[in-house]
């Protein structure tokens, strides 16, 4: 069955009365100038902050399962990933999949120390931990954000093939426009609590309050 | 055996040296002088109004004043919970949660021991009840200031790594949990440490007050060591529940994290 994540006239800290629609195997982008609330419309998809109207994720509205449940299907990569166990396999579970080649590790990462994990090693491995879950829906915000231009290649190619494997439906946030156009099927721009499809060539954040209209 | 009673000159003798230590601090500029002359005035005060009060329930051996006094020390307690937390919950909460896991810990111990174990007669004697109680409700405060506070600022410094625990479809439960019982830990060490150490480093206050009144020592030491059980006990249960109820009251029925529900103390 193919996935459908539905918004319906829903609010949040981020926005007012967005409806969206969208479907499994699609990616939607999302930009928009910093402290729009990007990342708080995202925290607010997981159902970790308040929101007003209906989520639905195939056809099941967020508030008739368990919040647990829901943050399983519906998986949020943070900006900053939180560790809080000493070795960087204890957070997983169920066990890593078979991707981290993929990324550049060995089997020998899960062993590895978090404390002493760079960045961009931190960032890669978190998006492994939530691949693990095989969320239906994956929020990710600034995925390849503290990666170089190798790891960046990398992960694009990865979240490629689990697009096309399990079909989740992906939002992507990012403030890289040529990212988002490379991996998206469309864009919207987060200004002013509205969502607007993006418009080729106008600049965004330039004129706050005017937000370029399709 | 009978007391040496204590003359007004005895004891300005002894606050004699508070008020050298108060100068001391002056020239010292610890910024201390003002607030021990004050503390050393509120206790003279406090314990002469108690004194007297006693007195008088002593006198009157009524379940209702018991009752009223008890009231009394159990919201002052609260108070004292709610004042030493740097971030404390909103609302009545903050004060609601210590007060009711004292009320549920010390009182229901202190019933206990006063029926079941020391069986004064009538139960509620006050010469008995009130004193049980009064340290109950001390140690068990402490306990509870001590693994609230916890909870509360950890939660604070934390919030990245409970919420990272959500976001992978954690419950509040598990995102919590290692927070929750180092909170309820914290909060036993210092009752821990008093059975460790007493008699060896410590002598504790009730056993030195008994004896300093003439008790045979032997009969000290049993009471002490009765109240020692008594306190972990009432210490554990009140700080497990006020740790418990606080980190329900950190989540919401969709198991966020609310830290809003926090204000700085």
């Amino acid at each position: 069955m193919n996935t459908t994540f539905k918004l319906v006239d829903f609010s949040c800290r981020a926005v007012e009365k967005v409806d969206l629609d969208l479907s499994g195997g699609q990616c939607l982008g999302l930009t928009g100038p910093s402290g729009t609330g990007k990342s708080l419309l995202l925290r607010a998809l997981a159902d970790l902050d308040p929101h007003a109207g209906q989520m639905l994720l195939d056809g099941v509205a967020s508030t008739r399962m368990p919040a647990p449940q829901w943050r399983r299907q519906v998986g949020l990569l943070p900006a900053e990933s939180a560790w809080w166990f000493d070795a960087v396999g204890d957070h997983f579970d169920p066990p890593p999949p078979p991707w981290l080649e993929r990324l550049g590790f060995d089997a020998q990462a899960m062993a590895w120390q978090v404390s002493h994990l760079s960045s961009g090693e931190r960032q890669r491995l978190a998006l492994l931990r939530m691949l693990a879950q095989e969320p239906r829906v994956m929020l990710l915000d600034e995925p390849t954000a503290n990666l170089d231009p190798k790891n960046i290649t990398r992960v694009e190619g990865l979240l490629d093939d689990v697009r096309r494997e399990l079909r989740p439906v992906l939002l992507w946030v990012s403030h890289d426009l040529d990212q988002l156009r490379r991996r998206c099927d469309s864009i919207l721009v987060l200004e002013g609590r509205r969502l607007t499809p993006l418009v080729e060539g106008a600049a965004i954040g330039d004129r706050p309050g005017e937000v370029p209209t399709p | 055996m009978s007391v040496i009673a204590l003359s007004p000159l005895d004891l300005s003798l002894a606050g004699a040296l508070v008020v050298v230590l108060a100068i001391i601090s002056r020239s010292m500029r610890l910024q201390l002088g003002r607030q021990l002359l004050v503390a050393a005035v509120r206790t003279t005060v406090q314990l002469l109004l108690i004194g007297l009060v006693l007195k008088a329930l002593f006198g009157h051996v009524h379940p209702g004043w018991v009752a009223l006094m008890a009231c009394v020390m159990l919201l002052a307690a609260g108070r004292e919970v709610m004042s030493r937390q740097k971030r404390r919950f909103t609302g009545a909460w903050s004060f609601g949660l210590g007060t009711l896991s004292m009320f549920v810990s010390s009182f229901a111990i202190t019933v206990l021991a006063l029926v079941v174990i020391i069986s004064p007669q009538p139960w509620y004697e006050p010469q008995y009840a009130i004193p049980l109680l009064g340290m109950l409700l001390g140690n068990t405060m402490n306990g509870i200031s001590i693994g609230m506070d916890r909870l509360t600022a950890s939660a604070w410094d934390q919030r990245t790594l409970i919420e990272g625990r959500l976001m992978l479809g954690q419950t509040w439960r598990q995102a919590i949990a290692g927070l929750r019982n180092e909170s309820i830990r914290s909060g036993l060490i210092p009752i821990v440490n008093a059975m460790m150490a007493a008699g060896l480093v410590s002598l504790p206050g009730m056993m030195t007050g008994q004896i300093l009144g003439g008790s045979p020592p032997m009969e000290a030491v049993k009471y002490q060591i009765l109240i020692m059980f008594l306190i972990a006990g009432g210490t554990g249960l009140g700080t497990m529940t006020a740790v418990w109820l606080g980190s329900r009251r950190l989540f919401d029925e969709r198991q966020r994290l609310r830290l809003d529900r926090l204000r700085k103390g």
